[in-house]
């Protein structure tokens, strides 16, 4: 072990350890700072107004209590009701499906988009970045919009049956999909098409001269291959999907709520924060649980 | 050219028509001239004009356009500080990878949570002080929170991509710590600053969860007025103000587009 004092050469400037860090600390100070006082310190009071007691008014007593997790988990006065185990478990279920279907279609996009010329495979990027970065609001609205009874598409499911004549085709859990999947499928094609484009294509063309069959040209050359990228891709549509609310709010309406509306409603009107804090530290859990599966399933999960 | 399957082109086409068929629905709603209902009545733009008739679109448009500047600003400054606090110091492995652990938190949870915690440590915060009462600091303070980490990891990965050559030759000519700031770390990092920045500003202006739980009833910003105004019951003037926004993210993209591009090029 080299004493703490002693010179080293660092990036070009001979000094000490001791002296660097310092520098270093002084550096860190003002960002972490911040981290710590709105991040950090905010989460561990979340924590712990999840086992404090609500008021008559909503406001906070310091009573601390198990009740909101036993709320939580069911247990009310009146005996026990999955409800909440249920908006809990159906988030989880959207989330998981969401991911899946943007997945799914995304490495056919991906391909396509690869397979452009170059002049026209940055138009189609473009294309595919520009709902990116809209407001998740207005595409939200634009799927209520488009789904209105007056409109098509509300009115070709009525002949078939699915709706009542002239109603729209919301509040359900078709359309809390549709918003869903169209909300984060640019969230999987962006990053796994930066794997796709660097795609080794003499690995599929081995795999395909040694008669592999199409699933295992697949898993075998272009799911190793494009790993980095989809992991990313999961990860940014599984977390946020969790959480997502303004999706449900607009599509899903009270029948088909997720975690994301019941945490808002705490905040909201009901003024239940130890419960909302409970409700949050529920979907925390999922959250890590969830991220915690796919990186023992996949290989190394790379964030950014 | 790799001929493709009709199979994964029919695919690609309908999942592009699925990304913009909803926004096309809106784009064409905001130049109908019917006042209600969804029935086309002819073409016109006057919904448009009266966007800027409006007090309130045009004060949460203020508002919108404040938030993320000043945090954005405040963001690039600590999180390009942060980055190359983290990245050119020799911290032992354990206090890099607690900071690394810090930095990601923003980006691998819900945002709803950091939105529920900031709500709660701002009613806390309230017994002391009345800024923090629900209006625009709390929402500064809120977009910053997130914003320093995604500036942090893009500057971050400038810094590791720019290496350490250059900062050694010019320690070798007698540079000063202020100096090679200056004139050499800065210069070279500023690609990754300006990316940094651009994300922490689209980010910001995107952003509708943070806004919605910290908001103050003074503190309206476009994607809540929005929100607020479907539950309301929409008005053409609510197409008109979101073709509007899809026009400056277009442009917004294909700007930062053409940036990333031709420095990558370099």
């Amino acid at each position: 072990m080299k004493r703490a004092d002693s010179l080293i050469t660092w990036y070009g400037e001979l000094t000490t350890r001791q002296q660097l860090l310092k520098r270093g600390s002084l550096l860190l100070s003002p960002g972490m700072l911040w981290l710590m006082l709105f991040l950090v310190l905010p989460g561990l009071v979340l924590v712990v107004v999840s086992v404090v007691t609500r008021g008559a008014y909503g406001q906070l007593e310091w009573v601390f209590t198990l009740e909101n997790y036993k709320r939580l988990a069911g247990f009310t006065l009146f005996g026990w009701t999955p409800d909440y185990l249920m908006i809990l478990w159906r988030s989880v279920v959207v989330a998981f499906f969401t991911t899946l279907v943007s997945v799914l279609l995304s490495y056919p996009l991906c391909f396509f988009i690869a397979g452009r010329p170059e002049r026209s495979r940055y138009m189609w990027l473009t294309l595919v970045i520009i709902p990116f970065w809209t407001n998740m609001v207005i595409r939200a609205y634009a799927w209520f919009l488009i789904l209105s009874p007056e409109l098509p598409i509300a009115k070709l499911a009525a002949v078939f049956g699915f709706i009542p004549e002239g109603a729209p085709l919301y509040p359900n859990a078709f359309a809390v999909y549709l918003g869903m999947v169209s909300m984060f499928l640019p969230f999987v094609t962006l990053p796994l098409y930066a794997s796709v484009e660097r795609l080794d294509w003499s690995l599929v063309e081995a795999a395909q001269d040694l008669y592999a069959s199409r699933i295992r040209t697949f898993t075998q050359a272009i799911l190793p291959q494009t790993m980095p990228g989809l992991s990313v891709g999961i990860i940014l549509t599984f977390v946020p999907a969790m959480g997502m609310f303004v999706v449900p709010d607009l599509l899903g309406g009270a029948k088909y709520m997720l975690v994301g509306n019941l945490i808002q409603q705490q905040f909201g009107t009901s003024r239940d924060w130890p419960f909302g804090a409970a409700i949050s530290m529920g979907l925390m859990v999922l959250t890590m649980v969830g991220l915690q599966i796919y990186r023992r399933k996949g290989k190394e999960v790379q964030v950014v | 050219m790799r001929r493709q399957h009709p199979l994964i082109v029919a695919i690609s086409y309908l999942t592009m028509a699925f990304l913009y068929l909803p926004l096309a629905g809106v784009a064409i709603f905001s130049v109908n001239a019917a006042r209600r209902g969804l029935v086309w009545k002819g073409f016109t733009l006057k919904w448009y004009l009266k966007l800027f008739e409006n007090d309130w679109i045009l004060e949460a448009a203020w508002n919108t356009l404040l938030l993320a500047v000043i945090s954005t600003i405040i963001a690039t400054v600590l999180g390009t500080i942060l980055a190359i606090a983290m990245d050119r110091f020799p911290w032992r492995s354990r206090t890099s990878n607690f900071l690394d652990i810090i930095l990601h938190i923003p980006v691998v949870i819900p945002d709803i949570i950091l939105a529920a915690s900031l709500v709660v440590a701002f009613g806390l915060l309230r017994m002391a002080s009345s800024i923090f009462e629900p209006g625009l600091p709390n929402m500064i303070i809120g977009h910053i929170t997130f914003q320093i980490a995604f500036v942090a990891l893009v500057v971050r990965s400038r810094l590791v991509a720019i290496g350490s050559e250059v900062e050694e030759a010019a320690r070798d000519l007698f540079a000063t710590n202020w100096y090679l700031l200056r004139k050499v770390m800065l210069p070279l990092l500023m690609p990754g600053i300006i990316a940094g920045a651009m994300l922490a500003f689209t980010l910001s202006l995107d952003d509708f969860v943070i806004s919605f739980f910290t908001a103050g009833p003074e503190s309206q910003t476009l994607p809540l007025f929005i929100f607020a105004a479907v539950r309301r019951g929409v008005t053409p003037q609510i197409h008109a103000l979101s073709t509007l926004i899809m026009l400056v993210t277009v442009i917004l993209v294909v700007l930062t587009e053409r940036f990333t591009r031709h420095h990558e090029k370099e």
